[in-house]
C-alpha cells in the first residue's frame, strides 16, 4: 500500500496565447468524469465573463478530477490553471510553484509563439516537469512533425512522445492524461513537519468571504486550528478546509502535504493573503518561508476617478473589493483639481488595467473616468533624494530634478520573416534598442530589443498586431532603469493647467504628442460662449495650440403654442449633456475627453 | 374679470409638402377635408362652455395652409369658435385679432373677400423668398409673382394687417439673394414680417441633403443675416419684438404673443396643443383616430358642464393626451424661457406678482452668470436677452430650465 502522495498530480497548463489552454482544461475536466457534457459550458474554467470575452485566462483557476487511469488506480489530478498574460507573470509563477509538472499546449499549425518561450522558461525556473502536447491537429495546416523538431530544437526538451491531440474534438485527450499520471512526479512533502503552505491565489466569494486557494508542501491543517501567514504576520482561525469541485467548493476534513485545496478562515483583512505568501500554524510555525514571494510590482499607474464624485465612496468599496480578486491591484488616495478625489492605481500592466476598469464599470456599475497610464520614473533630484513617480503632477519642478530614468524593458517578439522589416520599424519609432534576431526556422525570426516601457504600455499590441497581419507575438521582462530625456508635458485648457492630462514623454516626442493631444481635445471639447485655447506646455514654453472657436449660434428660431413642450425636452436634453461634464474653469468638459487623449493612435 | 383665452386652429392640409417642412401636414382630397372639418366642428362645439366662459382675444387658423378649405368649412369653423361671443368685439381689430395662414396659389380675390367678411382681420401670408430658384429649391407650389397677386388681391379685399414669413439661410443662398427678398418684402410695407433662420429638421428632404451643412452658410454668415434683417428693418419702421418676428407699431401678432406671455390657449385640431390651466395637452396627431370626434359626440348628448366634463371624455378616447402638468417650478421656467424669447425682455414685478418670490430668489445665480457673460442684460425691473444672448438663446434657457 502506498502512500496517499502517490495518487496526487498536481500539475498546470501552459502555452501561447489561443493555442487551446482552457479548450484542453475542459476536456480534461469532461473525461475525468467529475461533470456530465450536459453541465460543461464552454471552457468552463474561464468563468469570469470578461475571461470569456477576451478569450484569455485571467485568473488562475483550479480544479480536482478523479481519474480512473489504465493501471486500474483512482488519482486524484490537480489542474491549476495560469493566467495567459505577460502582465500576470508574478501570479503564473506562483501557479507554478504549487506544482510538480506542467504540459505545455502547442499548435500543431503556428508552432513556438513568444509565449510559449517564455512560459516553458519559467517552468524550468521552477523545476517543473515540461511534457509538450500537439494541438489542433485537426487543423487542415497542422504540421505536427515540423512543430516536434521545433521544440525539440528550440526549447530542448523531448517531444518525440508528445499526443497528437484536438482539444476541441476531443481527440486522443485520454494519452494526455495517462502522460499525467506517469510522468508528473507525485508531490514529496511530510505530512508530521510543520504546516508550510504556498498561497497561490485568493478570492472574494461574498458568502464564504475570503477564500485563500493554497497548496500544501508539508503539515497539515484543519478547521478550527489557528493559522498564520508568514509575510503579513497576520492571524485567524480556520472556517472551512476544502477541495475545488469544478465550479464549486468541496469542504473535507484536512488537507495534507501534497494536497491543493481552499481554506476559508476568520479573515478581517484580505489584503492580508498575498499570493506567495507561506501560510502556517500559529502553535507549531514553521521556521522558513517558502521561496519566491515578492510584493507584486504594479508596471503601470494611472489615476481613477468616479464620474459623478458623489460615488467616490463606492469607487473604493469595489477597488477593494477587486483586489480582494487581485491582489496585484493597489491603490492610494489622490486628490485632483480637474477630477476631484479618486485613486492613484497600480496595475503589472496595461491589459491588467483594462480588465480591472472593466470590471469596475461592470460588476459594481460604476462610471469612470481615467487618466493616462503612466509607468514609473525615478526622479533624482539635485539634493540626492531619489522619488519613484507615479503621476506626472507629482514633478518636482526642474530646478530640483537631476535626472530622471524610465524603466526598459527586453522584449522579444517572435515573428514571421515576411513582417521583419515592418516590425523593426515600429520597434524603431517606439525608442527601441535592436539587440538581435535569431532565425527559428526558415520562415520565423526571434527579435530581441531593449525597449522602453513607456512606449509599450499604450498600444504597441495593437500597432503590433496590424503590422504583422496578426503574425507577431510578444513577451517582454522588466530589465533596468536607464537615463532618459524625459519631459513633462501639460495641457492648458483656456490657460489653466490641467492636471489629470499632464504626462510624461521622451523630449524627442514631445512635439508630436503635444500637437496630437491639443488636437484631440480639440474635437472633444463642444464649443462654450467663447473662444477656447488649448495648449501643450512644457514649462512655461508652449509647444502646441488649438482653439476650440466661440459658438456663434445657437437658437430655435421658432417657438410657438404647438412646440413648447418639445422645445423643452430639446433643451432639457442639452441641459442633461452640459451635466455630464467636468468643470474646469469656466470650461465644461465631457468625462470623455480625459481618455480620448490614451488613443492618440488610433486613425 | 372673465380670463382671456386664444383659439388655435389646426388645418393639416396642403397641397404638397415642402422640403422643409416638419409640422403635421400633408396632401388630402376633397372628402377627407369634409370629414375633417365635421369633426373639427364636433371638437369646438365640446369646449364650447370653455370657450364661453373666458374672453375670446384671439383666434388663429394655421396649418398646413388653412386657405385650401372651402370658404363654406372656414365660415362653419369660425363662427363655431366664436358663436358665443360679443359680435361687436369680434368685429373689432383692437379687441379681437383673427388670423388665418395664407398660401401664395392658393387663394383668389373672391376668396380673400369672403375672408375678410367671415371675420378673418388679419393675413399670415407664407412667400419665404422672392427668388423662384430658392422657391422651387424648398418645394414651394407658387412663384413669387403668384405671390404677388395674392398680396395685392389681400389689400384690395381690404385686409390692413398681413404678415409675410421669410426664410433666411436657405441652402446656397448668398447675401445678395437673402437681402434681394428682404428689401423686396420691406417695399410692399406690410404690416408684419417673420424672418426664419432655416432649422433642418429631422425626417425632412432637407435634412437627408443638408444636414451636414456642406451647402448651408456657416454660422457666422447666418448670424451676419440676422444682424442685417434687424438693422434694415429697424430702418424702415419694423421693430423686432421677438426673435424671428417683426412688426410695425401696433401690429405685433397678438396671438403668437400670448404663447410667450404664458397666456391660455385652446388648440383644436388635429394634433394641436393646448395650455389649459397648468395643463399642456397635445391632441391626437392620427388623422384616424381624431375622426372618432365624430362619433363621441353622438354617444354624449350632455356636455354642460364645460372642459372638465370633455376632457374626461377626450381623454378616455384617446383624442388628446396631457403631456405636462406644470408645477410652480415648471411655470417659473416657462415664464423665464417663453418670456425672453420677446426682445423687451421680462418684468421682475410680473414674476413677483405671478409667483409670489423675487425673480432672484429662485434664479439669482442663474441670473448673475448669463449677465457675466453678456448674455443678458438687466435695467430696474427689465430682464432682457442681450444681442448676443438673442444668437444663443438656447444656452440661456438652459440654465433656466
Amino acid at each position: 500500500m502506498g502512500n496517499y502522495k502517490d495518487k496526487i498530480r498536481n500539475f498546470c497548463i501552459i502555452a501561447h496565447i489561443d493555442h487551446g489552454k482552457s479548450t484542453l482544461a475542459d476536456r480534461i475536466i469532461e473525461m475525468t468524469g467529475v461533470l456530465t457534457t450536459r453541465e460543461m459550458q464552454a471552457q468552463v474554467l474561464d468563468n469570469m465573463d470578461l475571461e470569456r470575452e477576451r478569450g484569455i485566462t485571467i485568473k488562475a483557476q483550479t480544479v480536482r478530477c478523479i481519474y480512473k487511469a489504465d493501471d486500474g488506480e483512482e488519482y486524484i489530478l490537480n489542474l491549476i490553471d495560469t493566467p495567459g498574460h505577460v502582465d500576470f507573470n508574478y501570479e503564473v509563477s506562483r501557479s507554478l510553484a504549487a506544482c510538480e509538472g506542467a504540459v505545455l499546449v502547442v499548435d500543431a499549425a503556428q508552432g513556438i509563439e513568444a509565449q510559449t518561450l517564455a512560459n516553458v522558461y519559467l517552468a524550468l525556473d521552477h523545476d517543473l516537469e515540461v511534457f509538450p502536447v500537439i494541438n489542433k491537429i485537426d487543423l487542415p495546416s497542422a504540421e505536427p512533425e515540423r512543430v516536434i523538431n521545433e521544440i525539440e530544437d528550440v526549447i530542448g526538451i523531448e517531444a518525440m512522445d508528445a499526443p497528437l491531440i484536438s482539444a476541441k474534438q476531443g481527440l486522443n485527450i485520454k494519452d494526455v492524461l495517462e502522460m499525467i499520471v506517469k510522468k508528473v512526479p507525485a508531490p514529496k512533502g511530510d505530512e508530521e513537519a510543520p504546516l508550510k503552505g504556498l498561497i497561490f491565489d485568493s478570492i472574494y466569494d461574498s458568502y464564504k468571504g475570503v477564500i485563500v486557494y493554497m497548496r500544501v508542501m508539508d503539515g497539515s491543517i484543519k478547521p478550527g486550528e489557528r493559522i498564520k501567514m508568514l509575510a503579513t504576520g497576520a492571524e485567524a482561525d480556520v472556517v472551512e478546509v476544502g477541495t475545488f469541485g469544478p465550479g464549486r467548493y468541496m469542504p473535507c476534513d484536512e488537507l495534507k502535504a501534497g494536497m491543493v485545496g481552499y481554506i476559508t478562515a476568520s479573515l478581517k483583512n484580505v489584503k492580508d493573503t498575498r499570493i506567495g505568501d507561506t501560510i502556517t500554524k500559529a502553535s507549531r510555525p514553521c521556521t522558513e518561508a517558502l521561496p519566491g514571494y515578492k510584493k507584486v510590482q504594479s508596471m503601470v499607474y494611472c489615476g481613477m476617478y468616479p464620474a459623478d464624485g458623489a460615488h467616490y465612496q463606492d469607487l473604493k468599496d469595489a477597488l477593494e473589493k477587486l483586489q480582494l480578486n487581485d491582489a496585484s491591484i493597489n491603490y492610494e488616495p489622490e486628490t485632483s483639481i480637474a477630477l476631484g478625489f479618486g485613486f492613484r492605481c497600480g496595475f503589472l500592466g496595461l491589459l491588467h488595467l483594462e480588465i480591472a476598469q472593466e470590471r469596475l464599470e461592470r460588476e459594481y456599475n460604476l462610471d469612470l473616468v481615467t487618466t493616462a497610464p503612466s509607468v514609473i520614473y525615478h526622479v533624482y533630484k539635485t539634493n540626492g533624494d531619489m522619488i519613484e513617480l507615479t503621476n506626472p503632477t507629482n514633478l518636482p519642478d526642474a530646478s530640483e530634478i537631476d535626472h530622471m530614468e524610465e524603466p526598459f524593458v527586453s522584449a522579444e517578439i517572435m515573428v514571421t520573416t515576411e513582417f521583419v522589416g515592418a516590425i523593426m520599424t515600429l520597434c524603431q519609432e517606439r525608442r527601441g534598442i535592436y539587440k538581435s534576431i535569431e532565425y527559428i526556422e526558415k520562415t520565423r525570426a526571434l527579435l530581441k530589443y531593449d525597449m522602453p516601457l513607456n512606449e509599450i504600455i499604450y498600444d504597441f499590441f495593437d500597432a503590433l498586431k496590424s503590422r504583422s497581419k496578426g503574425y507577431a507575438s510578444f513577451d517582454y521582462e522588466l530589465k533596468e532603469y536607464v537615463p532618459s530625456k524625459l519631459v513633462k508635458l501639460d495641457i492648458l485648457i483656456n490657460h489653466e493647467e490641467v492636471d489629470a492630462l499632464s504626462f510624461i514623454v521622451h523630449a524627442d516626442s514631445a512635439y508630436d504628442r503635444g500637437r496630437r493631444m491639443c488636437e484631440k481635445l480639440k474635437d472633444e471639447i463642444p464649443r462654450h460662449m467663447f473662444e477656447i485655447p488649448i495648449q501643450a506646455a512644457i514649462g512655461s514654453k508652449i509647444i502646441a495650440r488649438e482653439t476650440v472657436k466661440a459658438v456663434r449660434k445657437d437658437v430655435l428660431a421658432k417657438c410657438y403654442g404647438g412646440d413648447i413642450s418639445r422645445k423643452k425636452k430639446l433643451l432639457e436634453k442639452q441641459k442633461e449633456g452640459k451635466k455630464r461634464m467636468r468643470q474646469i474653469g469656466s470650461v465644461e468638459v465631457p468625462q470623455k475627453a480625459f481618455m480620448s487623449v490614451l488613443k492618440l493612435d488610433e486613425e | 374679470m372673465e380670463k382671456e383665452l386664444g383659439v388655435y386652429v389646426h388645418i393639416p392640409f396642403c397641397v404638397r409638402k415642402c422640403n422643409y417642412c416638419d409640422f403635421l401636414s400633408f396632401p388630402s382630397c376633397k372628402e377627407e377635408r369634409k370629414a375633417y372639418v365635421k369633426a373639427l366642428l364636433e371638437e369646438i362645439s365640446y369646449y364650447s362652455s370653455f370657450i364661453n366662459a373666458h374672453k375670446l382675444k384671439t383666434v388663429y387658423f394655421g396649418g398646413g395652409t388653412p386657405s385650401l378649405l372651402d370658404t363654406e368649412d372656414l365660415k362653419l369653423i369660425f363662427d363655431a369658435v366664436t358663436i358665443n361671443q360679443d359680435r361687436k368685439g369680434i368685429c373689432d381689430f383692437d379687441t379681437f385679432e383673427a388670423t388665418i395662414e395664407v398660401n401664395p396659389g392658393t387663394v383668389d380675390y373672391d376668396k380673400l373677400k369672403r375672408m375678410k367678411e367671415i371675420g378673418f382681420n388679419r393675413l399670415s401670408i407664407g412667400l419665404q423668398s422672392v427668388n423662384d430658384d430658392e422657391l422651387k429649391l424648398m418645394g414651394r407650389i407658387h412663384t413669387y409673382e403668384d405671390f404677388l397677386n395674392t398680396y395685392s388681391f389681400a389689400r384690395k379685399a381690404g385686409f390692413e394687417n398681413i404678415n409675410i414669413d421669410i426664410i433666411s439661410s436657405l441652402p446656397y443662398q448668398t447675401e445678395e439673394k437673402y437681402l434681394n427678398t428682404l428689401n423686396t418684402v420691406i417695399s410692399l410695407e406690410p404690416e408684419h414680417i417673420s424672418s426664419y433662420s432655416l432649422i433642418i429638421e429631422e425626417g425632412t428632404l432637407f435634412f437627408e441633403k443638408y444636414a451636414n451643412g456642406d451647402f448651408l452658410p456657416d454660422e457666422d454668415t447666418d448670424r451676419a443675416f440676422y444682424k442685417m434683417t434687424n438693422d434694415i428693418l429697424e430702418k424702415h419702421g419694423y421693430h423686432r419684438y421677438e426673435i424671428s418676428n417683426y412688426s410695425k407699431h401696433n401690429f405685433q401678432s397678438r396671438h403668437n404673443s400670448s404663447y410667450w406671455t404664458g397666456k391660455e390657449y385652446l388648440g383644436v385640431g388635429l394634433g394641436a396643443s393646448s395650455l389649459v390651466g397648468n395643463e399642456r395637452r397635445t391632441n391626437t396627431a392620427f388623422i384616424k383616430e381624431y375622426l372618432k370626434w365624430t362619433d363621441l359626440i353622438k354617444k354624449t348628448v350632455a356636455l354642460e358642464n364645460g372642459v372638465k366634463n370633455a376632457k374626461d371624455l377626450a381623454l378616455c378616447n384617446g383624442l388628446y393626451e396631457v403631456t405636462e402638468v406644470l408645477s410652480k417650478k415648471d411655470k417659473m421656467s416657462e415664464f423665464m424661457i417663453l418670456g425672453l424669447r420677446m426682445t423687451e425682455g421680462i418684468k421682475k414685478s410680473e414674476f413677483r406678482r405671478q409667483f409670489g418670490k423675487e425673480i432672484e430668489e429662485v434664479f439669482g445665480k442663474e441670473l448673475k452668470e448669463n449677465i457675466k457673460n453678456g448674455t443678458i442684460v438687466t435695467k430696474d425691473d427689465v430682464i432682457r436677452l442681450s444681442e448676443f444672448g438673442l444668437d444663443v438663446s438656447n444656452r440661456v434657457f438652459c440654465d433656466f430650465l
